[in-house]
């Protein structure tokens, strides 16, 4: 008989090392998967993660697709290390979206450098708004936060589609549920454009700054602030809040609002970035696949921001794999599911050991 | 049948001792084989060596209590016997004859029965199913009411099978599983702290019981830190410290005082009262009523209650009578509806949080120790900042790491707190090295109020020492302080009042040089008198004296 055992002390080494881990058992079990799927596995593998990144298009379109990831996630880390579990993040991210597209199509031809700006909060007061909702009936009625913030985000959902498929369809669009494109105030300037050749048709933009300043300033708020050191007792003695006068309700809010404008601003990033314009389905579920970045950067800055590059290129090399292998679209999703069991796996036999037992003598 | 591993001989191979026990002398109560003796029984967990080669033997129908501080092995030793852990080497002698108890079923086969501190019993179910489920044999509910009222009655521990468990008192819930391990008339009875919930009244009863069957051939091995207990009881007493024995004496001619020394390895301190002085009313509780905590909460009922600048009032009480609600109410863990039913120096608090409470002077020691009283994951400077950080621990939000490391790095001092330094993880400590810190902690914030629950709970003898003469020091400087203990000796040792919970009511308080153990304990069983119609017949007694 197989049983799990709880260690006596979990190894803190351990605890950083298991992300690699996974990431190389993941990598292992992609070859197998590639075989099986009548591919040489080498090859595959190097279409699959090493030819994105062989060009500076490859490396520009990696970013793009980690800086909305990293950002998500950041905000959503805090929260979980509360124990607040935000599932939500893609709905939060579609209010964001039609917040800021809301601003550019009413100030389309009289916009200004402060459009821009305006939208970016927007778009965060738009998530904060729909994470709010979940805030208020967590604080106030103990509903489950993670139902509430799932359903709102079909809402969410069915809210784009009214407004692209109504009100804010662009009526030069032959009836495609597509909004006008965003002037040129609205969207996000390519870096490409402050010069330097080797930058020459890249997709990157400004919006990478707001990540890039995004990072430490989650550090400072889990690593220094007393806000995050409540979270943190929160989530690791819920009791021990309650007992040290912590506010509940007030963590709460803090939580939500904050992995709700987090993913308001890169909804903003999308809609103002290489999409330029809001449309039913712009995004590549980044608000559901931030909580897989969150769990693998072990809610830490430094560990998401890493795992948010990862889960990047298991999109592009997703979609290389289609292109060049005729892999199915699912294949990228594989991946993805693959490193979510591999690291909580790992995170299980750090925890716990397995012992085999005979059959107990009764 | 074989033994566990290696030494196969009897007490020549056991490893010797710095402080050799008297294991080769021929035993007292049991010069015929002993019922059970163990032999170089040795045990090692991955961060302890728990019980290092102890030898020792339990004769038929004697009553042995195992002395020892927290951590010296008792508990380890009674799962061996019990056959929930298995000893790294060692081997047993059951009737002189080998034995290897693998599983608690083979030790309930052989007529070892244990009744646990805490009890494993189902609420919603009646006393007669709950024993149905752990006999062995056809489920035959008539008969075993039967049985069970036999037993019951023979033993001085009135029970009614029929009534389902939630109803029962906590001495009553220690009856059925007393009960339970009677029915299958077992021949080594072992008791882990079976006093620690009773009223002085039921323990005594429990004495009786106890004295009954030893008389009747059963052995009984008695674990307790209440050393007048273990003389009034026990034939022998054998004391453990650090995995080992150190002696083996009768408890009936050794003092207290003694017993306790050999359990800690030095002088035991005394602690140390100061006149009782009182200021002015520093916490006061009017009429509180507050619904119970759960389906098998107590309600509070118009509770009332002055605590002074200066004194120590204890509340004594068997737990599960509205403590818990008490301190929820009174610490702001859940604020009462009724803003006025609570006044903390001067002001009214109740419906504030427990955040605004400690703000306005309030510390609070909570029973629980790892996962309330401190974070267990997060290092002594972490748990410093998660109730002092009013200490000048937060500036513009931002945590002052050297504020932190520093505050908590003098509580260990101060306070002679074992650790790895003010990065150990709080669950790193043992129990009483964590509730020093614990008290250190809340201390050194220079509260106007100082709540504590049960404050040596599991606590060694020299910590609850040092935990008992800060309560006092603490007063000296003219901080209240309330005691909330299931302990009577504790509250009689250190506090200057005592009032009793019972049912969800507070008994009117007395003097603790007014009244007695035996008074204390009637109380406990809701038998005082109402505080209000006290209130009024002291009022009239005075003004007959004056008139």
């Amino acid at each position: 008989m197989m049983r799990l055992v709880p260690r006596a002390e979990p190894s803190q080494r351990m605890l950083l090392v298991a992300p690699l881990l996974a990431v190389l058992l993941t990598f292992l079990a992609g070859l197998a998967v590639f075989a099986s799927l009548g591919q040489n596995p080498l090859a595959a593998f190097k279409v699959f993660f090493v030819d994105p990144l062989s060009d500076m298009n490859g490396v520009s379109e990696l970013l793009m697709k980690a800086s909305p990831l990293c950002l998500i996630a950041l905000g959503l880390a805090i929260g979980f290390r509360a124990n607040i579990w935000n599932i939500g993040a893609e709905g939060q991210m579609y209010l964001g979206g039609i917040f800021a597209t809301g601003l550019a199509i009413h100030f389309n031809e009289h916009g200004g450098a402060w459009l821009l700006p305006a939208m970016v909060v927007a778009g965060a007061v738009g998530g904060a708004l729909w994470a709010s909702i979940t805030a208020f009936f967590r604080a106030n009625f103990h509903t489950n936060e993670i139902l509430v913030s799932l359903m709102l985000t079909y809402v969410a959902d069915l809210l784009v589609k009214f407004l692209v498929y109504g009100p804010w369809q662009d009526p030069a669009a032959n009836n495609f549920p597509i909004s006008i494109n965003f002037g040129e105030d609205a969207l996000f300037t390519l870096l490409a454009t402050f010069g330097g050749d080797w930058l020459e048709g890249t997709r990157i933009n400004t919006s990478i700054f707001i990540t890039l300043v995004a990072i430490p300033l989650m550090w400072l708020f889990t690593q220094k602030s007393f806000a995050g050191f409540q979270l943190a007792v929160a989530g690791a003695a819920p009791d021990a809040a309650r007992y040290a006068g912590f506010s509940e309700k007030r963590m709460i809010w803090l939580a939500l609002l904050i992995g709700g404008a987090a993913a308001g601003i890169a909804g903003v990033t999308e809609v103002a970035g290489p999409i330029g314009n809001l449309n039913d389905r712009w995004t590549p579920g980044y608000g559901f696949t931030a909580i897989i970045v969150a769990a693998l950067g072990r809610l830490n800055a430094v560990g998401i921001a890493l795992a948010s590059l990862l889960m990047a290129l298991l999109y592009l090399g997703g979609e290389a794999a289609q292109i060049s292998l005729q892999l199915p679209k699912a294949i990228s999703q594989v991946f993805m599911g693959l490193l979510l069991i591999f690291l909580l796996g790992c995170d299980v036999l750090i925890n716990y050991r397995l012992r085999f037992e005979q059959a107990a003598a009764r | 049948m074989m033994p566990v591993t290696g030494t196969t001989d009897t007490h020549s191979a056991t490893p010797s001792h710095d402080a050799p026990a008297r294991e080769g002398a021929p035993l007292p109560a049991a010069v015929e084989t002993p019922l059970l003796s163990l032999h170089g029984i040795r045990k090692q967990y991955p961060a302890v060596l728990a019980v290092d080669g102890v030898s020792m033997a339990f004769g038929a129908g004697e009553i042995h209590a195992v002395l020892g501080e927290n951590g010296a092995g008792k508990s380890t030793l009674m799962k061996i016997i019990y056959g929930a852990v298995r000893p790294d080497a060692g081997h047993m002698e059951w009737n002189g004859r080998p034995v290897h108890i693998g599983s608690p079923g083979e030790a309930r086969a052989l007529g070892i029965a244990m009744v646990f501190q805490h009890f494993a019993l189902f609420e919603s179910i009646t006393v007669a199913e709950n024993m149905a489920l752990a006999l062995p044999g056809k489920f035959d509910l008539k008969a075993l009411a039967r049985r069970i009222s036999e037993v019951s009655e023979r033993y001085g521990l009135p029970l009614n099978p029929a009534r389902p468990v939630h109803e029962l008192s906590v001495g009553e819930r220690q009856r059925v599983e007393i009960v339970r391990c009677l029915l299958q008339s077992p021949k080594l009875l072992i008791m882990d702290e079976p006093t620690s919930v009773l009223t002085p009244q039921a323990v005594q009863q429990l004495f009786q019981t106890l004295r009954q069957l030893s008389a009747e051939g059963t052995s009984i091995i008695y674990i307790s830190h209440k050393l007048d207990e273990i003389r009034a009881l026990c034939q022998r007493a054998t004391i453990l410290r650090g995995g080992r024995t150190i002696d083996e004496v009768d408890p009936r001619v050794e003092s207290e005082r003694r017993l306790a020394e050999l359990m800690i390895g030095r002088d035991f301190p005394e602690t140390q009262r100061r006149p009782h002085h009182t200021g002015k009313v520093a916490l006061e509780i009017m009429g509180l009523s507050v619904p119970g905590d759960g389906p098998f909460g107590t309600a509070l009922a118009k509770v009332s209650l002055q605590l002074h600048a200066g004194e120590i009032l204890g509340i004594a009480g068997i737990s599960g009578n509205g403590q818990a609600e008490l301190l929820a109410a009174l610490s702001g863990e859940r604020p009462v509806a009724d803003h006025q039913a609570i006044w903390l120096d001067g002001q009214p608090v109740g419906t504030m949080s427990a955040g605004e409470r400690r703000r306005r002077g309030l510390a609070y020691v909570p029973e629980d120790r790892l996962g309330r009283g401190a974070v267990p994951p997060m290092s002594l400077a972490d748990n410093a900042l998660l109730t002092a950080h009013r200490q000048g621990m937060v500036k513009k939000g931002l945590i002052r790491h050297a504020a932190m490391a520093a505050y908590a790095g003098e509580t260990i001092r101060q306070y002679d707190v074992r650790c790895g330094g003010t990065v150990a993880p709080a669950q790193s400590l043992s129990g009483g090295n964590l509730q020093k810190y614990i008290v250190g902690r809340e201390i050194g914030q220079a509260p106007k109020v100082m709540v504590a629950a049960q404050p040596t709970w599991g606590v060694d003898v020299a910590a609850s020492a040092l935990v008992r003469q800060r309560l006092l020091d603490l007063a000296a400087q003219g901080v209240a302080v309330l005691v909330v203990s299931e302990d009577l000796g504790e509250i009689l040792e250190v506090c200057d009042r005592v009032a009793v919970i019972a049912g969800g009511r507070l008994s009117p308080a007395r003097k603790v040089s007014e009244t007695s153990a035996d008074e204390i304990g009637r109380w406990m069983s809701g038998m005082f008198p109402d505080p209000a119609a006290e209130a009024v017949a002291v009022a009239t007694a005075a003004a007959a004296a004056t008139a």
